[in-house]
This record gives C-alpha cells, sequence and structure tokens, in this order.
C-alpha cells in the first residue's frame, strides 16, 4: 500500500499533467457510475441530484438559456440538458471501455498466435487484419450498423471490430520478439502446450504495449461513438448521448442555440483530452526508453 | 524491389474481393423492408401482394444473393453503378455530381495539413522546451481531443451569428463559378486540416528528436557544419520518411472524417452522400460508396507499405 502510494506520488511528480487527467478521468467515472443516482428517471418525481430525468420535458421552459434550475440549459422540447449530458457521459465511458476492452483483447490474441504459431495460421491472420483496415474505422462502424439496428451493444460491437486490426499489427511485433526468447524455448521443451505457452509466458510479457494501446485507444473510441451519434447512426434516442444531442442541435435551426452546441462538445473534448493524456504519461511511464519522448 | 510491388499487389486482390463480400452481407441483412422506406410505412402495407412483387422484381431483390452479388460486381467491373433506388439519378451520376467537392476538400486539406505541421513540428523539435514547442504541443494535444464535426459547427454558428453568413445550400462546382466554390470548400478544408495537422506535427517532432541525437548527426557537427546545414541537410532528410508514409494514413483519415464534417456544415459531397444512403436504406447507392472508400483506403495501404520499403532500404527485400 505505501509503496503504490510512494509510486503515486512520483508519477504526479514526473508527469503532473498526466495526474491531472488521471484526476479528470476518476472524476467521469465517477459521474458515469453514479449517473443513475443523479439523474432522476422522471417515474415517481423521487428528488435527485439534477431535478430532472433525460427524457422528461419542462414545458414551461423550452430552449431555454441555463438558469438555476437548469444549469445547462434545456432543449427544443424542455428536456433537461445537464441530465442528457450526464447521461450521455454513462453511455460514452461504457461504449469506450467494453468495446476498447473487447477490440484490443481479440487484436492481441489474433496477434500472438500469428507471431507464435507463423506459417500459414499467421498468413490467415495477417490477411484478415489486412481486410478489417480497408476501411476507414467510421466507415466500417457504419457498415456494422447498417447491418444490425443500433443499440448500446451494436454500438459497442461495431466499435470494438475497427480496434482489432492495429492491435493486432502491434501485438504481434511485440510477440515476436518474445516468441524468440530462451524462456519460451525453455517451456516449449518441458513439453508445455502451444495454447499455454501462448497465454501463460507470451501475453504476460506484452501487457506493457497491451495497457499503452488500450489507453490510447479510448479516446479514439469516444470520438467514433460521438460521430456515430452525430451521424444517426449511434445510441438511439430518446437514449442521450453527446453525438445525438449535437445531431440535434444541428437539425434544429439555420440558428442553433450555444448552449445546444457547447455542452456537449465541450464534454466530449475533455474526455478525450483527459484519456490521451493518460496514456501518454502510461506509456511514458511503462516504456522508459520513450521517456520525455514525443509529448 | 518488382518482386515485392507485384506481390504486393497480388495480395491486395483477396482483400478487395473480400471488402465487396463484407459489404455486400452487410447490406443484405439490413433489417426491415426495403420498401417501407421507399414508400412509406403506410402506403407499403396498403400495397397488393402483386404490385410488391413487381417492384421487388423490377429492383432485383427477388434473385438468389449470388446472382444479386455477381450481378453488382459485374456491374462495377463494367462501369455501370446500377440505379439508386429513390432517386432519378443513377448511382454513376450522383458521385459524378457529388465527388468533386470531397475531392477538392480532401486535397485543399492534405495541403493545408502540410503547410501547419511542417513549421510546427520543425519549431517544436528544434526549439525543444521552448515556449514555442510548449504552445504548438498544448496546441496538438487539444486538436487531437477535439471533435472536427463539432468544430465544423461551431465555425457554422459563429458565421451565422456574427457575419451572418449561410453557405449556399446547393451545389457549386470548380468549373461553374471558382470564387463561390471556394467560399464553400475552405471552411471544412481547414477544419479537417487542422486535425490532420496534430498528429502530423506530433510524429515529426518525434522523428526529429530521434534523428538529432544520432551518430550521424555529431559526425555532421564535428566536421564543423552549421546547425542549419545540419538540419536541411541531413536531419530532414531522414525525419521525412515516416513523415510522408504517414500522410497516407492521414488521408484515410481525411476520407472517414470529412463525412461527420460534411454533415455538420451542409457540405453536398460524398460523406454527407453516404449518411443518408445509410438512412435512406438506399442499398446500391451505400454499397458502391463503401466500396469506393475501400478501395481507396486498400491502396493508400499498398501506397504505404511500398513508400516504406523504397525509401528504408533495410526492409526492401523483405
Amino acid at each position: 500500500m505505501a509503496n503504490t502510494l510512494s509510486n503515486l506520488k512520483g508519477f504526479f511528480r514526473r508527469n503532473p499533467l498526466g495526474g491531472a487527467s488521471l484526476i479528470v478521468v476518476i472524476f467521469l467515472l465517477t459521474i458515469g457510475i453514479t449517473s443513475d443516482l443523479l439523474v432522476g428517471d422522471g417515474q415517481n418525481g423521487d428528488i435527485t441530484f439534477t431535478g430532472w430525468s433525460e427524457t422528461q420535458g419542462d414545458y414551461t421552459y423550452m430552449s431555454g438559456p441555463p438558469n438555476g434550475d437548469h444549469w445547462f440549459g434545456t432543449d427544443q422540447t424542455g428536456r433537461d440538458i445537464f441530465s442528457r449530458i450526464i447521461m450521455g457521459t454513462k453511455r460514452s465511458l461504457i461504449v469506450a471501455m467494453v468495446s476498447v476492452a473487447a477490440g484490443t483483447s481479440v487484436g492481441a490474441a489474433l496477434g500472438i498466435m500469428g507471431a507464435y504459431l507463423g506459417g500459414k495460421t499467421d498468413l490467415i491472420i495477417q490477411r484478415l487484419l489486412e481486410i478489417l483496415q480497408s476501411f476507414p474505422d467510421l466507415i466500417l462502424a457504419l457498415l456494422m450498423l447498417a447491418a444490425f439496428s443500433a443499440n448500446l451493444w451494436t454500438v459497442v460491437f461495431a466499435i470494438s471490430i475497427t480496434r482489432i486490426p492495429l492491435s493486432g499489427r502491434v501485438m504481434r511485433s511485440a510477440a515476436l520478439t518474445i516468441s524468440q526468447m530462451d524462456y519460451v524455448l525453455a517451456a516449449k521443451a518441458t513439453g508445455a502446450s502451444s495454447l499455454r505457452i501462448m497465454f501463460r509466458h507470451v501475453a504476460p510479457q506484452c501487457f506493457a504495449p497491451y495497457m499503452v494501446l488500450a489507453t490510447a485507444h479510448l479516446g479514439v473510441a469516444i470520438l467514433i461513438e460521438a460521430s456515430l451519434g452525430f451521424l444517426g447512426a449511434g445510441v438511439p434516442a430518446p437514449a442521450a448521448t453527446w453525438g445525438n444531442m449535437l445531431a440535434l442541435a444541428n437539425a434544429g435551426s439555420f440558428k442553433p442555440l450555444w448552449w445546444f452546441v457547447t455542452f456537449p462538445g465541450v464534454s466530449i473534448t475533455i474526455t478525450v483530452l483527459a484519456f490521451n493524456l493518460l496514456g501518454d504519461a502510461l506509456r511514458d511511464e511503462m516504456d522508459p526508453r520513450l521517456r520525455g519522448r514525443g509529448l | 524491389m518488382t518482386k515485392y510491388l507485384l506481390r504486393r499487389l497480388l495480395y491486395s486482390i483477396p482483400t478487395v474481393i473480400s471488402i465487396t463480400l463484407i459489404i455486400f452481407l452487410a447490406m443484405r441483412v439490413i433489417p426491415g423492408d426495403p420498401l417501407t422506406s421507399f414508400y412509406g410505412p403506410g402506403e407499403v402495407s396498403a400495397l397488393t401482394e402483386k404490385q410488391r412483387a413487381n417492384i421487388i422484381g423490377e429492383l432485383g431483390l427477388d434473385d438468389p444473393l449470388y446472382v444479386q452479388y455477381f450481378r453488382w460486381v459485374g456491374g462495377v467491373l463494367t462501369g455501370d453503378l446500377g440505379k439508386s433506388f429513390f432517386r432519378t439519378m443513377t448511382v454513376g451520376e450522383m458521385l459524378a455530381h457529388r465527388a468533386p467537392t470531397s475531392i477538392e476538400i480532401a486535397i485543399l486539406a492534405t495541403i493545408l495539413s502540410w503547410v501547419i505541421a511542417i513549421p510546427v513540428g520543425l519549431t517544436s523539435a528544434l526549439y525543444k522546451n521552448s515556449f514555442m514547442d510548449h504552445i504548438s504541443r498544448l496546441a496538438t494535444i487539444f486538436f487531437l481531443a477535439v471533435p472536427n464535426f463539432w468544430l465544423g459547427m461551431l465555425v457554422v454558428v459563429f458565421s451565422v451569428l456574427v457575419f451572418r453568413y449561410h453557405p449556399p445550400s446547393w451545389t457549386i462546382q470548380l468549373w461553374e463559378d471558382p470564387l463561390q466554390n471556394l467560399s464553400i470548400i475552405w471552411r471544412p478544408s481547414v477544419i479537417i486540416a487542422l486535425g490532420a495537422a496534430a498528429p502530423l506535427a506530433r510524429m515529426l517532432r518525434a522523428t526529429i528528436l530521434e534523428v538529432m541525437s544520432e551518430d550521424y548527426i555529431r559526425t555532421a557537427r564535428a566536421k564543423g557544419l552549421d546547425q542549419s546545414t545540419v538540419v536541411s541537410r541531413h536531419a530532414i532528410r531522414n525525419a521525412m520518411i515516416p513523415t510522408i508514409t504517414y500522410s497516407g494514413v492521414i488521408f484515410g483519415f481525411l476520407l472517414g472524417g470529412s463525412i461527420a464534417v460534411e454533415s455538420a456544415m451542409g457540405i453536398r459531397g460524398l460523406g454527407s452522400l453516404l449518411v443518408s444512403a445509410i438512412a435512406e436504406r438506399d442499398t446500391l447507392m451505400a454499397q458502391n460508396l463503401i466500396l469506393i472508400y475501400g478501395i481507396i483506403w486498400t491502396f493508400i495501404n499498398l501506397f504505404i507499405d511500398v513508400t516504406y520499403a523504397i525509401f528504408d532500404p533495410r526492409i526492401r527485400f523483405e
């Protein structure tokens, strides 16, 4: 415990920007986890932090600017934008974290298998990754969502597919060097099966690049989720996401009101910024060779 | 080298075939009756069985899947992209109408991203930890995080509120009225370029820093060369290799990124066409558009690999 604490202290000292982003990420996670408590369900008028649900309209105050009752104002149908931003935080974080965990892991498994088994398996896996890579991320996700009707989990699926190729490539190159090491040969000599060697001996050594990749992907995943929502292919209304709130703002009129446009966009930017900075800090920590390089 | 190039080209054939299969299958499992979006939910139930069968037959939707697939691929190969479900124009005509705007934006944005990224990356690396370095790194981090379509919306709102400027909501081609055309495309181009310049500048900075610590740079200095010669003759040359290759990635980024920006700013290009085609279940239109994006992207990947092989002798005869 004392050790963890001093490690953390060292991290904050070496990388104050990374430390600040860690605090922001923890704050966002707290909002995401407690979102259902902060925002009411609008059913029995129970008292919640925001005082409104994400779908309940305040018909006395439609398209209203921020005030004491609605901190971020209301949208065209009088829904509280603050409550919708909070629910959007939850959805963005779920989509980003689950899709990145799934996509990066599948990619890692494919990459490690290709590197260790080599030969035909490697060739097939490489071609598979290449096919997935033949579409720009957003278009691949759009295509997947055209095929399956959009809900939270199909969005997660669509984004996780786009995370596979890069992870597969990076993890393959990491696993290639490790597969050549003597201790892997020793494990082979003891008669361990390929599966056991890959997942007990090679995979754990690939943990550092895996973590760096995963954190770096979180920001990208949030941007894709927001773009999908904006293009009307994301989690469908009335559920609020930052992307579909922006789409609503854009559809509204030629003169969108500033609080329609500002709050969702700022939320996306802050979240992506925090994850990117944390990813950079993590890369510096886990790969001392890179310390002080890049950004 | 020729052998390597040929092998890579050969490899891209199964890739392109797989792309067509994935697109075709994905577009066939789309939920819902294709006629619903055509006629609206009310009228589609009013159609008699016979009318339905006629329309489905006319659109060729009653043929077995493999017949539909080969008809599509055969059509694409002979330059016949088929008819849009809803519009009177054929898919080919729609593309010819919409593509120029998107291509102009992509080219302008690529040039602008270079114009922004190269000085920023160079200054940042050569004056490491200076005030300018900190500013440009902050800007880089910011533009990597901000969604470009949101930036596009902000620009539209700002132009409307401050300058009372509305971009025209119809297409004006470059050859019809160059000035008007430019007035439509410069805003999205700048926004996309800012987003693309950020990773480019970051990459350039990292590479130059890496190159500057190499032994041959020390040798060049030891020969008595001054800083500017060392940088321009020795460092930049090697640092440009990954940067040039990376602009392939940037171009792909432009392809995907322009979709949301076009929709945000009301630009009538390929991206906004794709979004409405998917939303309206205009299968053939969406299918062909995604295929175009897929093929371009495949060749960008090919280009990246080949340039690596050309510039870096270590992987030339891999």
